[in-house]
C-alpha cells in the first residue's frame, strides 16, 4: 500500500477497512439507496473512540453535497456536524451509488444516510438501556452521548463495541421529528471552502505524491484521424523527460516536471503525424443534418386517444439547440499508480465504481485490483474529461509501474475532445379550444444520446486510439420516466389530449453525453416558449396560462410565489420585458419557477438579465444556502448557454479550443439582482434540486425577449446576430 | 536560476527563467492557490499579486520577478486562520466548486489595495478577468462587498 492510500484509508482517526461488495438483498420497500446497500455500517460506522464516520457512494463536484450529507446524520446521531467525519466515493470503502448525477444525490445518499443513522441511533440507545436497566424510550441521544433522565451518561464509544452495525436497516425505523430538527434546515457554512478560499490541498490537481512523474498527452488534429509516424528519439532525450508511450494512437509524454512535460509535450505534437478523420456537417447544415439522420421512434405520452380531434385554433413551432460545452474552468486531471498488480486511480470523475469497471475492461486487470477513489476537481455539470483522464492515467501508470502518473489535459484538450450536450430539435404543435384552454397537444424531441458514460471501456477517449482499440459501445436512450433526451419532455400541465413522441438519434457527427439537466434544458425551453406562444394567441397573461392548466398544488404555489416576489405584471421601460417559466426537473425532483427582466439592445440585439426571481421546492430544505446556491448557479450558468454558448465547428471538427473561441459569461453580463425564494416542506421526501433551473432559464429568457423586442427566439444560443436578425434593423 | 520571493520567503528557484511562475509556484513550491486554468491568460484562475497588482502566473515567466514580491492566496491566510477577504469569502458561501475562488480573491485584493471602498461597476468591470463556471458571481459579488465594508479587508496579506 503506497503513502497516499495509506493517507486516504486513515479517516474518522480509525482505520477503516473495506466492507467487500455490499451484501445484496431484496430490499425494494427501503428507501433510497438502500436498496442496494442495507447494511448500516455501509453508512455509518463508529470507532472505539466513539468516533463517527458516514459513508457516502456520491462525491463532491461542487454542489456542498458533503455540507448536506454531515447535517442529516449529525441531525439524526445527536452529533455536532463537526464532529462527523465523511468518506465519499471510494470503491474500497463506500457503498456503491453508481453516478453522482441527475440530481439524485439528496434522494438517493441522503435518505439512505439518514436511515441508516437512525437505526443507528435506535442500536445505541437499546445498547444503553441494557447497560442502565432502563427502557430505551426514556433515554435521549444528543452530543455524542446517550443520556438517561437522572443525569447517566453513556459516550458513544462506551456502547458502540456492543452494538452490530452489520445489521440491516429496518423498513420501519423512527427518524427524528422535524420539529425537533436543530441541524438540518440551518444554513450550515459549506465545510469544504476554507481550504478552497486559503491555498489547502482542495483538489485532484493538488496531489503531490512521493515519486510522482507528470504526463501530457497529445490528441490528434481532428477527431477520427490516426497516427501515421511519430519520431519521438529527440524528445524523449529532452533532459527530465522520462519517456514518450505510444500505443496506437493514443500519444503521451512522460516528464519528472510540469513544465518539463508541458514543452515536452509541445515538442512531440510538432513530430507527429495524423491521417484522416470523421467529417462533421458545417454549421448552416447542423440542423438539416439532424433532421436527415435516421431516428428511432418511441411514443412516451400519449392521452385523450379515442377522443376526436377537437377544433379551434392550431399553433405549431419549431425550436433547435446547438452543441454545449461543460467548460470546465479546471481542465481534466488523475493520478494513477500501479506497483505490478494492483492499481489505484484518482479521479474527479462522477462514478468511482462505473469508472473501475470500464478501467478493468481496457487493463484487463480484475476488477478487485482496482480502486478508485473520488478526489475533487473543477466542477464538471456532467460527464466532461474526467472519466478519459482517468484512463489515460491508468494506461500510463501501468507502463510506468511503482510511479504515480499524473495526467493534466490542456485548456484545448478539455474544449475540443469533452463529450458535448448535444444538438437537439423539437417540434410542437397544439390546438386551442373555443375555451382558449389546450385541447390538443403533440409535441416531438430529436435528440441524440445523453450518456455515454463508462462502465464501458470504449467510451474512454484514449481506449478508441488504441493499437487494440475498445470500440465505443452503441448510444443507447436512457427509458422514462427520467429520460435522457426526451427527459421533460412531457409537460406536467392538464392536457386531455396529448402525444409526445421521441426521436432517437444514434448517429450524431461529434462526441456527445450528459450535461447538467440532459435533454430537460432543451424540453423545458421548447413547452415554455410554446405555453407563451398559447398564451399570446388566446391573449391570456402567460402566468395565469399556466395555472389555469395546472392541478399540482405545490406547483401551483412555486409559480406564485415566483410571480408575485417578481411583481409579474408591473409595467418595465421601453426596452425591457419580463419573462416567465416553471418546470418540475423530471416531473419527480424538485419544482422550479422562474420570472426574468431582460433589457434587449436593438442596435447590437444584446441581451442582457436585468434581474431574476426563481422560487423553488425541493421537499424538505436540508442547507437553505447550498440549494439557493444550485439555483442562483444554474440560473446564470444556463443564462450564459442560452445568450452565448455554441461549439463552434467545420468539416474538420469543433473549432471551439478556448475561451475566446467559446465565451461564456463574465461578471459585467450577470444580473444586478437574483432572488432565490425556498418553500420549505420539512418532513416530505428530498427533491433532487441542482438540475432544475436549467430549463426554466432558457424560456424564461426567451419569453422575456419576446416581451421586451417583440421577436420570437427559438434557436439556443439566443446570441445577438439571432436577435438583430430577428429584429431586422 | 532566479531567486523568487512568495508570501514574505525568497527562494531560490530551479527552474528556467522563461518557465511560467504557475508552474514554479505550484510544482516546485508545492503552493495549491493559484491554478490551472488556462495557460492562455483567458480564465483568471491563476491570478497572483505582483507587488500589489493582480497578475495571470500562467503568462508571466519567473524570470522578469527576481526582487519582486509575489502574494498568492496562501500569503492572506489559511484554511484554519482565513484573512479578512478570505472569511469574507467563506461567510458568503462564495464557492461551489471553487477551482476559480483563489484567483477572484487575488484579483479582489489587488482591488482592494487600490479601490479600498469600490462601487458594484468598479468590482464587476475588476473582475470580468476572472470566469466562474458554478455561476457564483452573486456570492463572490457579496463576498467582495462584505470585505470593502470592513475597514480592514487588505490587512491580512503577509506583505
Amino acid at each position: 500500500m503506497t503513502a497516499l492510500t495509506r493517507r486516504t484509508l486513515l479517516v474518522g482517526g480509525a482505520l477503516l477497512v473495506g466492507i467487500g461488495p455490499p451484501r445484496r438483498a431484496l430490499a425494494a420497500s427501503l428507501p433510497g439507496s438502500l436498496k442496494e446497500a442495507p447494511r448500516i455500517d455501509a453508512w455509518i460506522r463508529i470507532g472505539e473512540d466513539g468516533a463517527v464516520t458516514v459513508l457516502t457512494g456520491k462525491a463532491e463536484l461542487g454542489q456542498g453535497i458533503k455540507t448536506a450529507l454531515i447535517q442529516v446524520a449529525a441531525e439524526e446521531l445527536g452529533l455536532a456536524p463537526a464532529s462527523l467525519r465523511l468518506v465519499t466515493a471510494d470503491t474500497e470503502l463506500t457503498p456503491n451509488e453508481g453516478y453522482t448525477a441527475g440530481s439524485h444525490s439528496m434522494q438517493d445518499s441522503a435518505t439512505a444516510i439518514r436511515h441508516a443513522a437512525a437505526a443507528c441511533r435506535a442500536l445505541l440507545t437499546a445498547a444503553a438501556g441494557r447497560r442502565l436497566s432502563l427502557p430505551p424510550e426514556s433515554l435521549t441521544v444528543a452530543e455524542g452521548a446517550v443520556a438517561a433522565p437522572d443525569g447517566r451518561r453513556l459516550a458513544f464509544g462506551e456502547i458502540a463495541a456492543g452494538i452490530e452495525l452489520d445489521a440491516d436497516v429496518p423498513a420501519e425505523g423512527r427518524l427524528r421529528d422535524p420539529a425537533t430538527y436543530t441541524v438540518v434546515g440551518r444554513p450550515l457554512p459549506r465545510v469544504d471552502i476554507p481550504a478552497k478560499v486559503a491555498g489547502g490541498a482542495a483538489y485532484i490537481q493538488d496531489i503531490r505524491a512521493p515519486g510522482m512523474v507528470h504526463a501530457r498527452i497529445v490528441r490528434p488534429p481532428r477527431p477520427g484521424a490516426r497516427l501515421v509516424g511519430v519520431e519521438a528519439e529527440a524528445v524523449a532525450a529532452r533532459p527530465g523527460t522520462i519517456r514518450v508511450h505510444r500505443d496506437g494512437s493514443f500519444l503521451a509524454v512522460l516528464a519528472e516536471r510540469e513544465y518539463a512535460a508541458v514543452t515536452a509535450m509541445r515538442a512531440l505534437a510538432r513530430v507527429a503525424v495524423w491521417q484522416g478523420g470523421t467529417p462533421v456537417p458545417e454549421p448552416d447544415a447542423l440542423f438539416a443534418d439532424l433532421a436527415g439522420r435516421a431516428a428511432k421512434r418511441s411514443l412516451i405520452h400519449e392521452a385523450g386517444t379515442g377522443t376526436p380531434a377537437p377544433a379551434g385554433r392550431r399553433v405549431a413551432a419549431q425550436y433547435r439547440r446547438r452543441y454545449q460545452m461543460h467548460g470546465s474552468i479546471g481542465p481534466s486531471c488523475a493520478v494513477a499508480e500501479f506497483d505490478g498488480d494492483r492499481l489505484t486511480v484518482w479521479s474527479h470523475a462522477q462514478g468511482m465504481f462505473p469508472l473501475r469497471q470500464a478501467l478493468a475492461e481496457l487493463l484487463a486487470l480484475p476488477e478487485d485490483r482496482i480502486r478508485c477513489i473520488h478526489v475533487e476537481g473543477s466542477g464538471c455539470y456532467g460527464h466532461n474529461g474526467a472519466d478519459d483522464a482517468a484512463g489515460d492515467a491508468a494506461l500510463l501508470a501501468r507502463a510506468l509501474p511503482g510511479r504515480p502518473v499524473r495526467v493534466q489535459y490542456t485548456r484545448e484538450q478539455e474544449h475540443l475532445w469533452e463529450p458535448y450536450g448535444g444538438a437537439m430539435l423539437t417540434d410542437a404543435s397544439a390546438v386551442l379550444g373555443p375555451d382558449d384552454r389546450i385541447a390538443d397537444w403533440d409535441y416531438a424531441v430529436r435528440s441524440p444520446t445523453h450518456l455515454t458514460r463508462p462502465p464501458g471501456a470504449g467510451q474512454l477517449l484514449s481506449a478508441r486510439m488504441l493499437e487494440k482499440p475498445f470500440p465505443a459501445p452503441p448510444p443507447k436512450a436512457l427509458p422514462q420516466p427520467e429520460g435522457g433526451g426526451d427527459r421533460n419532455a412531457i409537460p406536467l400541465y392538464r392536457l386531455p389530449r396529448a402525444r409526445v413522441a421521441h426521436d432517437f438519434v444514434a448517429d450524431m457527427p461529434l462526441r456527445v453525453s450528459a450535461l447538467r439537466s440532459l435533454g430537460a434544458y432543451m424540453n423545458v425551453f421548447s413547452i415554455e416558449s410554446f405555453f407563451d406562444e398559447l398564451a399570446e394567441e388566446a391573449g391570456a397573461d402567460p402566468v395565469a396560462f399556466r395555472l389555469a392548466h395546472l392541478d399540482d398544488p405545490r406547483a401551483r404555489a412555486v409559480i406564485e410565489a415566483a410571480a408575485s416576489r417578481f411583481g409579474w405584471g408591473t409595467a418595465l421601460p421601453r426596452g425591457r420585458g419580463a419573462g416567465f417559466a416553471f418546470a418540475r426537473y423530471k416531473n419527480l425532483a424538485a419544482y422550479c419557477a422562474l420570472a426574468v427582466e431582460v433589457a434587449v439592445e436593438r442596435e447590437s440585439g444584446r441581451v442582457r438579465l436585468v434581474r431574476a426571481q426563481a422560487a423553488v421546492d425541493a421537499g424538505e430544505v436540508v442547507n437553505p444556502h447550498g440549494i439557493r446556491d444550485q439555483i442562483e448557479g444554474g440560473i446564470i450558468q444556463a443564462m450564459s448557454w442560452s445568450l452565448f454558448e455554441a461549439v463552434g465547428h467545420d468539416a474538420e471538427g469543433p473549432t471551439s479550443r478556448d475561451w475566446s473561441t467559446y465565451p461564456i459569461a463574465r461578471f459585467p453580463d450577470v444580473p444586478d439582482r437574483l432572488d432565490v425564494h425556498l418553500i420549505d416542506r420539512p418532513g416530505q421526501p428530498f427533491l433532487g434540486a441542482g438540475e432544475v433551473a436549467q430549463g426554466p432559464t432558457a424560456a424564461a429568457l426567451a419569453n422575456a425577449i419576446r416581451r421586451a423586442a417583440g421577436v420570437r427566439l427559438r434557436e439556443l444560443p439566443m446570441r445577438p446576430e439571432l436577435v438583430k436578425a430577428a429584429i431586422g434593423v | 536560476m532566479p531567486n523568487l520571493t512568495v508570501n514574505g520567503r525568497t527562494h531560490a528557484v530551479a527552474a528556467e527563467p522563461e518557465t511560467p511562475l504557475l508552474y514554479v509556484l505550484r510544482d516546485e513550491l508545492g503552493l495549491n492557490g493559484a491554478k490551472f486554468g488556462c495557460g492562455l491568460g483567458q480564465c483568471g484562475a491563476c491570478t497572483v499579486e505582483v507587488e500589489g497588482r493582480a497578475v495571470l502566473s500562467c503568462l508571466t515567466p519567473v524570470g522578469v520577478l527576481e526582487g519582486r514580491a509575489v502574494t498568492t492566496v496562501e500569503g492572506l491566510g489559511s484554511p484554519e486562520h482565513p484573512g479578512p477577504l478570505q472569511a469574507a469569502f467563506i461567510a458568503e458561501n462564495a464557492a461551489q466548486c471553487g477551482y476559480c475562488i483563489a484567483g477572484m480573491v487575488m484579483r479582489a485584493h489587488a482591488l482592494l489595495r487600490a479601490v479600498p471602498h469600490p462601487s458594484e461597476a468598479e468590482i464587476r468591470d475588476a473582475l470580468r478577468f476572472n470566469l466562474c463556471r458554478c455561476g457564483t458571481h452573486m456570492r463572490i459579488l457579496a463576498a467582495v462587498k462584505r470585505a470593502a465594508g470592513a475597514s480592514s479587508a487588505v490587512t491580512g496579506a503577509l506583505r
